[in-house]
């Protein structure tokens, strides 16, 4: 009840192409998750879903029928916004029934699905007050409450979390997991954030300068990612590029994830010193300057004292180091 | 008492200016007021003074009511200045909403031509606007003043008012139309409400220019029946004599009106000019 699928879609404004022919499929119940850094495109294409931007050129087919041309109210789909963009003067079960009303829907269906939506996000004890009388969480869930008395085949998220403090970010991310997982609808979540997508996602689509760069599930981008630009976005720290020709390599960047280099004091790959150090507790991350590889991240399990300024060797595993070709695509 | 930002000698020499400036700016007023309430020997022997028992007089005031329809001209003024108040108000947030919410072809151009009217006065067109009048048959109607009001009031409108609908949030009209809302619904329910204090702001400023006009109603309305105050009061300037307790006291009448107004938008009308600057 919730598939969509999308066929070439591009989208320009004025001469600036923002949507590079983008092609996609979401499965039913499926939890996707757009990332990408500003400026990629993910949200026109989120925008382009939900109707409130047209696309130049392709369709959008939500449950086999094409909507490219169907006003947002009558796609059947819910929208949770980064601002949370209540409705000031309705008090938070009218901001819940509006869509509803607006659809002529039975009175009694409405306070029935409002009972349902506010149980879940336990948002009872605020249904008459209004959205400047609640903190920004409870905002939140109110758009989220908004979205599910809908009841839509597709539920769109334009980063819901960015505006809320790290706290609460990490709650209400879970309360949007259990959510899926209790509705079992399909979601479309955009997010600049690569952890939201990592713990979120059954399917990440990355994308860059209005192209899709990858498919795939969150171990599947993390452990054989398509090319450079996903090796970099996936992954914190980020993976180190080193220039295949330094190192005597045949490829022309070899990438390693900071996780995958070891350190000794003795002897190793490459000699580095320590350049700055941080200490996080449950892990280290050290700044080495090597000499054949440059400036690299070295990211240790538990604690490490290193100071600035002393020589450490750098080893990368071999089994989990990457080759890219001239054209940023992984050599096999 | 001194603390880290004040300290007496700038506080004093601060209300010293403010104060001084106030005084300025009221004393035609209050003496208009005051001479108002004088009989005609007390308003030229002692101009300066507050009316005493001696020169204490109601004579302007009487004549106003008794003579000429005075109430009738109120009522003309208060009827040109609600309904253009209205118009420039209505059709100012309609385009302003347009110019800012959707990409149109020629959006800028038609920015700036609307704006266009800020920078050449209404007045220079008024021998067209006479014949355009005449043509209609709209001469000596209210009709006409609101038409040509409306029009004056206008660009002033749509340049503030687009600016501050630009602040609206884009996701909360988004959210209306996901949910089914129609533009309109989106403009008067969501929009409007949001830019209430520069509407407040757009008011006053429309208002005040409309009330005190003289140039308008003389050339386009100027039969008894529609005569406004600031041109009824003309009655009592005389080529050679001229009532002036009939003056003041009209005038000082014509003064509330305004004054009761801005005391409606005056606290809009704060938040309007301080919104965005503290948030």
């Amino acid at each position: 009840m919730g598939s969509l699928k999308i066929e070439n879609v591009k989208k320009a404004f004025g001469p600036v192409e923002v949507l590079k022919g983008i092609n996609l499929e979401v499965t039913d119940g499926e939890f996707v998750v757009f990332v990408g850094p500003s400026g990629c495109g993910k949200s026109t294409l989120l925008r382009v879903i939900a109707g409130l931007e047209d696309s130049t050129s392709g369709r959008v087919v939500i449950d086999g029928e094409d909507v490219s041309v169907t006003p947002p109210a009558k796609r059947g789909i819910a929208m949770v916004f980064q601002t949370y963009a209540l409705y000031p003067h309705l008090t938070v079960k009218n901001n819940m029934g509006l869509g509803l009303k607006q659809a002529s829907t039975p009175a009694a269906e409405i306070d029935r699905r409002i009972g349902i939506a506010s149980s879940m996000l336990s948002l009872e004890p605020y249904l008459e007050r209004r959205p400047a009388e609640l903190s920004g969480g409870q905002r939140q869930r109110v758009a989220i409450g908004r979205a599910v008395v809908r009841e839509p085949k597709l539920f769109l998220f334009d980063e819901p979390l960015s505006n809320l403090d790290a706290a609460l970010r990490v709650n209400t991310r879970l309360e949007i997991a259990q959510l899926h997982r209790r509705l079992k609808a399909t979601m479309i979540y955009v997010t600049h954030d690569q952890v939201e997508a990592m713990t979120l996602a059954d399917k990440i689509v990355v994308l860059n300068a209005g192209k899709i760069e990858q498919i795939g599930g969150p171990m599947q981008l993390y452990n054989s990612p398509a090319n450079e630009f996903v090796a970099g976005f996936i992954g914190s720290p980020k993976m180190n590029f080193i220039d295949g020709a330094r190192l005597g390599e045949t490829a022309n960047t070899i990438g390693v994830r900071p996780e995958h280099l070891t350190v000794d004091p003795k002897s190793g790959a490459w000699k580095g010193t320590v350049v700055h150090a941080e200490h996080l507790g449950a892990d280290t991350n050290l700044y080495l300057d090597c000499e054949k590889a440059g400036l690299i991240t070295v990211r240790i399990f538990g604690v490490y004292n290193a100071e600035p300024g002393a020589t450490l060797y750098a080893t990368p595993d071999p089994a989990k180091t990457y080759r890219f070709g001239a054209d940023g695509k992984v050599l096999k | 008492m001194s603390t880290a930002t004040r300290s007496l000698p700038r506080t004093i020499g601060a209300h010293a200016i403010l104060l001084t400036y106030t005084a300025i700016a009221l004393f035609p007023v209050i003496l208009v007021i005051m001479n108002s309430f004088k009989s005609r020997a007390g308003i030229f022997g002692e101009p300066l003074t507050p009316p005493t028992p001696k020169t204490f007089d109601l004579i302007g005031y009487t004549t106003v009511i008794g003579q000429g329809d005075f109430i009738h001209y109120f009522q003309n003024s208060l009827v040109v200045t609600v309904a253009s108040l209205f118009f420039v108000l209505l059709f100012g947030a309609m385009a302003a909403f347009a110019l800012s919410e959707y990409r149109f072809r020629g959006n800028t151009l038609m920015g700036l031509y609307l704006a266009l009217g800020i920078m050449i006065p209404i007045r220079l067109g008024t021998v067209a606007i006479l014949q355009l009048m005449v043509a209609s048959g709209l001469v000596n109607t209210l009709t006409a003043l609101i038409l040509v009001y409306t029009a004056q009031g206008l660009p002033l409108a749509v340049f503030i008012l687009s600016e501050f609908m630009k602040q609206v949030s884009d996701d909360l009209k988004n959210a209306g139309r996901i949910d089914g809302l129609s533009e309109y619904t989106i403009f008067f329910r969501l929009v409007l409400p949001l830019v209430r204090p520069s509407m407040a702001t757009v008011a006053v400023f429309t208002m005040i220019p409309i009330w005190n006009d003289l140039w308008f109603p003389l050339i386009l309305a100027p039969s008894e029946e529609t005569k406004t105050v600031t041109l009824g009061a003309q009655l009592f300037l005389g080529q050679f004599v001229t009532n002036w307790n009939a003056i003041l006291a009209a005038l000082s009448l014509a003064i509330m009106p305004v004054l009761i107004l801005y005391v409606i938008f005056s606290r809009q009308l704060i938040r309007g000019i301080t919104s965005g600057a503290v948030k």
